[in-house]
């Protein structure tokens, strides 16, 4: 890519209280995400780490507190201008009836467009690259559905890309994936945080990938942070405890020398 | 002998629409011969691409509409030549056929291209909203609610001239509810088909009230209006559609890159940045008042807003600026075609468009979803 979108200089979750509408599902939560890195969020089913990450990416309006992106708080801008500096992966996503790759990807560019300004330069290279980066471009014109939900994922994944925000937030992006392909993402988050500047935070299940992958490790248990930091400062034994309830051993892996965490069978 | 001569002219006839739909079936099949690349458009600050399948199929579409127009000039009851035909409808207002071309034919026809339009582009903004091929403005009770009010005026032998006033309000007022009971911290499409097809079962109910309460002679215009039907339509009828029209599509058309945006979910259309509720409810005004516009001129014409935009949608893919404009006039070929044959096929009985829609609709719906599954 030869043009980054411009890094934000903090992004930051301030005194946050969030829920449904019914009970409080975090409260008085603060949470500051190193800019140009790669954030895992973990923790237990339930625990507000898909909660914090909608509010994170404002799809839920937090009753108290507010998200900021570069001391601005995002509720107070423009639905487009946000969208030009975060962008989301849900956990979930719907892609409409039939729809090809290419014509999902494109969507991805809305923030950029307007009434009048439908298809830019800018759009058909941010797709191109979009396309390229995730190894789609043959793919392009095929419709969705005929897709393996690995390369369903890499669409995805095409799409924030192409909407080509510093900040990129993922829900569970490795979930349906294999481990080849678990690995290939995540390679490719790697790639975008050192290569090309982008923030991304992510919600993770499998907690060794966090460690190898994140440079920044948030643990997460009824909706609050247990413990925030270095992969290798933030996986012990006890952290794996009091998160999620069961006994672990903590050693180093042979190959890479990152902590690697083993549950103790039948120790819960 | 006897039944032989009244047998031959439906045969004639049965036949030559039959051609006509072998025809249609080519030209699809050719369409899928066209590549599917497109055009870039940039200057200045303006930029915009379309697929040119998309404008080689709305050329094609224009041209049988045109041709269909010339044939629904000259044929009827009273044969007219063809160059008489034409220039009456065109320049001539002095010939001896000024009456029935400019006040029977010449209206119904453009009356028929243009409700058509409007049933086909609110169906696809319905259909690609709500992100089911299944519903349509009928479906959702929108059809029925116009129906009440008009069903009501027509048995209750009120005054005809507020029929279509009745109609549009029925409609909106419809659209408006089902809204509002569909609103639970937003809109969600389920739910909003949902809460459709309970309000049109609702409405059915109480037009089958109004029907068996009044006596029979008036229930039956009540009845024919619903089937919905061109008869008698009026140069004042094209005039309403066609501002109507003017206005609501090109509404319809900037609308469609929100609606792209919409189709992705509601967590996927936040965060590319659109206002999603907003969004939807224009979109969703505009496809009622779409629909509300074609019931009122014409009736609640069922299955044009249903099949339409399906055909559309397996011709030239997802939504986009350029397939709602070819949607619209794939729903005016449909309709006029439909009336046309309407009028012809059981001669000198007349029977309403929506008789035909309806049975050829179905069909023609089935080839399509067969042909589709064979590429898939």
């Amino acid at each position: 890519m030869q043009t980054n979108p411009k890094t934000p200089s903090t992004f930051t979750g301030q005194d946050l209280h969030l829920s449904y509408g019914g009970p409080p599902i975090v409260e008085e939560l603060t949470v500051t995400i190193p800019t140009q890195a790669i954030t895992a969020i973990i923790g237990p089913n339930g625990c507000g780490k898909s909660t914090l990450l909608k509010a994170l990416a404002r799809i839920l309006i937090p009753e108290q507190g507010k998200v900021e992106v570069n001391e601005v708080d995002i509720h107070s801008q423009s639905t487009k201008e946000i969208a030009r500096q975060l962008g989301l992966l849900p956990q979930n996503p719907r892609s409409p009836d039939g729809i090809t790759v290419s014509d999902l990807i494109q969507r991805g560019r809305y923030p950029h467009q307007g009434i009048f300004r439908q298809w830019s330069r800018e759009d058909e290279s941010s797709v191109s690259k979009a396309l390229s980066l995730t190894g789609l471009t043959n793919f392009s014109d095929r419709p969705i559905d005929e897709l393996s939900g690995g390369q369903r994922q890499r669409v995805w994944i095409a799409m924030l890309l192409a909407q080509e925000t510093p900040i990129m937030l993922l829900d569970e992006p490795t979930t349906h994936l294999d481990i080849a392909h678990q690995i290939e993402v995540l390679d490719l988050l790697k790639e975008l945080t050192e290569q090309h500047n982008r923030t991304i935070v992510m919600v993770l299940h499998d907690i060794n990938l966090a460690v190898r992958y994140a440079n920044n490790l948030i643990a997460m248990r009824d909706g609050e942070i247990k413990t925030a930091g270095k992969p290798r400062d933030v996986l012990t034994a006890q952290m794996i405890h009091d998160v999620f309830s069961i006994q672990a051993q903590i050693l180093p892996d042979p190959i890479s020398g990152s902590p690697l965490c083993i549950p103790v069978i039948g120790s819960s | 002998m006897h039944y032989l001569a009244i047998a031959t002219p439906t045969l004639q006839r049965s036949l030559t629409v039959l051609a006509g739909i072998c025809l249609t079936i080519f030209l699809i099949q050719l369409a899928d011969r066209i590549k599917p690349r497109s055009y870039t458009f940039r200057w200045k600050n303006i930029s915009s691409r379309i697929q040119l399948r998309v404008v080689w199929l709305s050329l094609g579409t224009i041209i049988v509409i045109t041709i269909l127009t010339g044939v629904g000039l000259i044929v009827g009851d009273y044969p007219i030549p063809a160059s008489k035909a034409i220039a009456t409808a065109l320049w001539d207002r002095n010939g001896e056929y000024d009456f029935i071309i400019n006040s029977l034919r010449f209206p119904r026809i453009i009356v028929a291209i243009l409700a058509g339009m409007c049933f086909a582009s609110s169906g696809l903004i319905f259909q690609s909203l709500i992100n089911n091929p299944l519903v349509s403005p009928d479906i959702i009770g929108i059809n029925s609610g116009a129906a009440v009010l008009a069903v009501a005026i027509l048995a209750a032998g009120g005054n005809i001239e507020y029929l279509p006033w009745a109609a549009f309000l029925g409609a909106l007022l419809t659209a408006a509810l089902i809204y509002l009971l569909s609103w639970k911290r937003g809109i969600s499409a389920t739910r909003l088909v949902l809460v459709g097809i309970g309000i049109n079962s609702v409405l059915g109910a109480i037009i089958t009230y109004i029907t068996i309460k009044y006596p029979i002679e008036r229930v039956v215009a009540a009845a024919r209006w619903q089937a919905g039907t061109l008869f008698g339509a009026t140069w004042d009828d094209a005039r309403t559609l066609l501002i109507g029209l003017l206005i609501l599509l090109p509404s319809a058309f900037f609308l469609t890159t929100r609606l792209r945006t919409l189709q992705l979910g509601d967590e996927t259309a936040i965060t590319v940045g659109s206002k999603i509720e907003r969004d939807r409810l224009a979109l969703l005004a505009v496809a009622s008042l779409l629909a509300a516009l074609a019931v009122s001129v014409v009736g609640p014409l069922g299955f044009v807003a249903l099949i339409v935009p399906q055909a559309a949608r397996l011709l030239v893919g997802s939504i986009t600026g350029g397939v709602l404009i070819f949607t619209a006039l794939l729903g005016g070929f449909f309709l006029l075609g439909a009336d046309l044959i309407a009028q012809r096929l059981f001669a000198p009985v007349m029977l309403p468009a929506g008789v035909i829609t309806a049975t050829f609709g179905g069909p023609y719906f089935l080839y399509l979803l067969a042909r589709y599954n064979r590429a898939n």
